[in-house]
């Protein structure tokens, strides 16, 4: 229990160091170091609890996203979701528990949907990185994002951006998906809305769709 | 006009799926500190010291208890019993006793560590039957008839004891709330939540404001489920406090972990029933308990509690009942609202009882049902006629014929009773069910919602409600009704965002009311200021009246016509600004008695019935639900992609419910505390499903719309369950009715009975 676990923490004092939990959770400190060019939101102020734990130093990382390098300075600890979030704000990625579980933060990492809340910054370098962001092409909605739209295959409209990259990274290996490969391909993806049936109607629009423009090509 | 009943798309979607729309936690906040929450380890304990020590804190971070609220120390829903902070004493785990802010999360987990608490730990209540014998948190009861003399009287008495667990919202986005405060100290709170009003009054409660300087902003919201209904104006408070002492804005967004064990959930049920039945199989008599599990404090359960009592003896008729309802006070974290609000967890038991009561008399789910089913001018336990609006019998036909129901419900009997060893277990289960619409009994005369709305200088219509978008559709169905209303085009009107400074108090997102009643007075209001502006025209006019308008344009008997936003905004050009306001009025017959619990509940109530077929792996007794199919009346369908969106995603909750989401406690801890642990169903889960919408327009308005939001989550479990039953034969009167359970429930032997029971000596006690 995580109760029980603080109060360890507590009886044992801060300076016992950091819990694997804390690790993965408390990725909020630090500023984002902007090394050059990239337009990076300014982060959190840096940390004042330098005293109490050492948090790892920066190094110095080039991210692939969406076609465009993103020159940045991380600690090495920050997950690929956190850096999107909360350094870069591109916030259509989105996170509902932090563990792998659930599916929202799902991005593509050299075309395969990842858990980018399990993957660490580090991890994705010397990748093409593409996030919701990525498919819209201009101003108009990319082909899967179309075909949710139309067959409103969400409802909070929460997960969806993890289920919109995961039909994307399906639909990339596999063009023509039956029924049972749709389910596979975002079994990892929870919806509690219920809006299972419409995410199988957009999946194959959103295939009809990609074939479409195969065949124009 | 065609508008209502097509399924135009959501004005949010392209944002939706394009990730431009900002939740809680995507808003950007210039100086942003983040806020954590000390919470208890023990389920029952007495603070006897509690010392927070800066030295050991990040430089800079803040720590508030209890000590330091500058008002009563209580969360306002009901009564204010519910503690902001833990005061002297803890009553479950998980709840906050101290909450800290600092520049970064990390800091702020940190100064968690800074905190010192010492408890001593007291006698936990843990569970149901240990808090049967205290006082209860609240009590009701609801009479009708001579129930003991009939029960005497009757050809076979049935009984039953039925049990519901928890269920966790698991809104995908978790639970996040920003508050800051600005000049002339004014209080700003922003973030997820379905009542901006309710975490209103709290603040204002709390702080003492005047209710001008506490504004409340409602985000988007990534679920709600009835999971941001209450507990959000806990959180508020706690981001309200620490950025007062911190003077920055503050952030406290819930990890998973935090959200499971710190938030509310569906209350547990215990529900006993007492039948006496003809020979025929009619209902004779009832005696039903209700008995829910509130945790440690009041929250909603009172009117929790009213809505299960209310819905307990189902859409049957039975001409003497009688109902004892209690909610019982355990050392858990309290629970508090959830999609169905009482009314799934008796329903259960309901829809069990009365499979139980026709194998009792050889007859099969369908059958035992029509001879029961609730008609028009039959009367409910609380003395309500019904009227024409009652389509128990037509759902539960439509769902029998359109499945052939009774067929293969006895084929799989027959198969059952002869296996063939190697294949998979197959069952069919049936169940019917209703819900009250809008508000229980006087709820919405004490709540008093205005809807107002504005003209704008563009021509537009501002609309100006504090109903909250949580994927329901409200913002899509709003305009639309206002449209059909006013001969006005749905993109004439625009709605203002659910703020308290710029929007009246139209109630909370809940109990299925934002269609009927948000969306009636939303319909009156725009259609009075097209009439103003109208008649403004006219007078303006040498010629008369006579005007028709439709699509947006206004056209007059001579064949002139105008769009009708041209004419807005020549109106604001030169008169004083428009606006207009009402206040929601429920229908003057609808009068309810809270102490005798006589009268009309609810102004109209929508029906449904479910079959849902299951395969049963008999190997490990694992249940995959294959394909449902639904029928609901729903008085009218205002937008039908998005009402059966409704359908199916209630349904599939009900089903996640009653087959596998089982949250574990031990010593008051919650063991499965993410969602790895606490499984609900996923695309893989989700069966077929095949919705029917019937519609029966309901006289008292909203275009005889009776809502739907929380319909769809009464039927799924019961028929889930009764379907597993006639695959398996195991007797079924627990949920979840997980494979686990339906092991022990095999080697207890617990089969259901073979053939008719001899009248007189009834059935024992179940669980």
């Amino acid at each position: 229990m995580e109760d029980n676990h603080r109060k360890k923490q507590q009886q044992k004092g801060p300076e016992s160091g950091v819990t694997r939990r804390h690790f993965l959770t408390g990725a909020g400190i630090g500023a984002a170091g902007l090394v050059a060019g990239a337009p990076v939101a300014t982060g959190a102020a840096p940390t004042e609890s330098a005293a109490i734990i050492e948090v790892g130093e920066m190094v110095p990382l080039t991210l692939r996203i969406n076609g465009h390098p993103r020159l940045l300075l991380v600690e090495p600890r920050w997950s690929l979701a956190y850096v999107l979030r909360e350094k870069l704000v591109m916030t259509g990625t989105k996170l509902g528990c932090d563990r792998g579980e659930c599916g929202a933060c799902t991005v593509l990492v050299d075309g395969v949907p990842r858990y980018s809340c399990m993957t660490l910054a580090l991890e994705a370098e010397e990748t093409e990185i593409t996030t919701l962001e990525g498919l819209l092409e201009g101003e108009d909605l990319g082909d899967v994002q179309q075909a949710f739209k139309e067959h409103d295959a969400f409802q909070c409209g929460y997960c969806t951006p993890g289920q919109v990259m995961s039909v994307e990274g399906l639909l990339r290996s596999n063009p023509d998906p039956s029924l049972d490969e749709i389910r596979l391909g975002v079994s990892g993806n929870l919806c509690r809305c219920g809006a299972y049936p419409n995410i199988f109607k957009a999946t194959r629009r959103a295939a009809e769709l990609k074939r479409g423009k195969g065949d124009r090509s | 006009m065609t508008l209502l009943g097509s399924s135009p798309p959501r004005p949010d979607g392209a944002a939706k799926v394009g990730g431009t729309l900002r939740f809680g936690d995507d808003l950007p906040k210039e100086g942003l500190w983040y806020g954590a929450t000390l919470r208890s380890p023990n389920p029952h304990a007495r603070i006897r010291g509690l010392r927070w020590n800066p030295e050991r804190a990040p430089k800079g971070a803040v720590c508030i208890i209890a000590d330091d609220l500058p008002g009563p120390n209580g969360v306002q829903l009901l009564d204010d019993e519910w503690p902001v902070l833990a005061e002297g004493i803890v009553r479950h785990v998980g709840e906050p006793v101290a909450v800290v802010a600092a520049a970064t999360m990390l800091a702020a987990r940190q100064a968690l560590g800074a905190i010192e608490v010492d408890y001593e730990p007291l006698e936990p209540t843990l569970d149901l039957s240990a808090a049967a014998n205290q006082e209860s948190l609240y009590t009701l009861e609801l009479r009708s008839g001579q129930v003991e003399q009939e029960l005497e009287r009757a050809h076979l008495l049935v009984e039953g004891t039925y049990h519901t667990g928890y269920q966790e919202h698991i809104y995908i986005e978790c639970q996040v709330m920003s508050a800051w405060w600005e000049a002339d100290d004014k209080l700003v709170v922003e973030g997820s939540m379905q009542c901006p009003y309710f975490v209103h009054r709290s603040l204002i409660h709390v702080f003492g404001l005047p209710a001008e300087r506490s504004v409340v902003k409602a985000t988007p919201m990534g679920g709600g489920f009835g999971g941001k209904e209450d507990f959000p104006s806990v959180i508020a408070l706690h981001a309200a406090l620490l950025a007062k002492a911190c003077d920055h804005p503050v952030r406290i967004a819930y990890d998973r972990h935090e959200d499971i064990i710190g938030t509310t959930k569906r209350h547990p049920s215990v529900v006993t029933h007492r039948a006496g039945v003809d020979a025929e199989g009619r209902l004779q008599a009832m005696e039903i308990e209700v008995v829910l599990d509130g945790g440690a404090y009041r929250t909603l359960s009172p009117v929790v509690l009213s809505r299960a009592v209310l819905h307990a003896a189902g859409p049957y008729r039975c001409p003497n009942v009688h109902i004892r309802g209690r909610v019982l006070r355990t050392h858990t974290p309290p629970n508090g609202a959830f999609r169905g609000f009482g009314a799934p967890q008796v329903q259960f038991a309901m829809e069990r009882q009365m499979d139980r009561i026709g194998r009792c008399l050889g007859l099969d789910p369908l059958e035992i049902r029509l001879r029961n089913v609730l008609e028009e001018g039959d009367k409910l336990p609380t003395g309500q006629v019904m009227d024409e609006s009652c389509s128990a019998r037509l759902c539960l036909e439509k769902a029998a014929r359109e499945t052939d129901f009774q067929e293969r419900w006895q084929h799989l009997e027959a198969k059952r009773r002869a296996p063939i060893d190697g294949e998979s277990m197959q069952g069919v289960g049936l169940s019917l069910y209703f819900h009250g619409a809008g508000f229980t009994g006087n709820g919405e005369r004490v709540l008093q919602s205005v809807v107002e709305a504005a003209l704008l200088e563009d021509g537009r219509i501002e609309v100006r409600t504090a109903a909250v978008e949580m994927g329901q559709g409200c913002d899509t169905v709003l305009p639309m009704m206002a449209a059909e209303a006013s001969g006005l085009r749905p993109e004439d009107v625009v709605l203002a965002p659910p703020d308290t400074s710029r929007v009246p108090d139209s109630g909370p997102s809940v109990a299925s009311r934002t269609s009927m009643v948000v969306g009636s007075e939303v319909a009156h209001v725009v259609t009075e200021i097209r009439d103003r502006i109208l008649d403004w025209w006219s007078n303006s006019q040498e010629s008369g009246a006579a005007h028709t308008v439709e699509d947006g344009v206004v056209r007059r008997g001579n064949g002139e016509s105008w769009p009708f936003r041209e004419l807005a905004r020549r109106y604001c050009e030169t008169e004083d600004p428009l606006v207009v306001s009402r206040q929601h009025e429920p229908p003057e017959w609808q009068v309810f008695d809270e102490e005798t619990y006589q009268g009309v509940a609810y102004p109209t109530y929508a029906f449904g019935a479910d079959v849902v077929e299951v395969v049963v792996d008999p190997d490990t007794l694992e249940v995959r639900p294959r394909k449902v199919t639904a029928v609901c009346e729903v008085g009218r369908v205002l937008h039908e992609r998005l009402c059966v969106g409704q359908v199916e995603g209630g349904t599939l909750q009900a089903l996640g419910w009653g087959l596998m989401e089982e949250v574990k406690l031990e010593a008051g801890h919650y063991l499965n505390d993410r969602l790895a642990t606490y499984i609900i169903p996923t695309i893989k889960d989700s069966p077929e499903m095949e919705v029917h919408l019937l519609e029966r327009p309901w006289k008292g308005g909203a275009f005889g719309a009776k809502g739907v939001g929380e319909l769809p989550m009464d039927g799924g479990a019961p028929a889930a369950v009764s379907a597993v039953e006639n695959a398996t034969g195991i007797e079924i009167d627990t949920i979840p009715a997980t494979p686990e359970r339906l092991l022990a429930l095999t080697s207890a032997h617990r089969q259901v009975p073979s053939g008719p029971q001899d009248p007189k000596r009834g059935r024992r006690p179940g669980g």
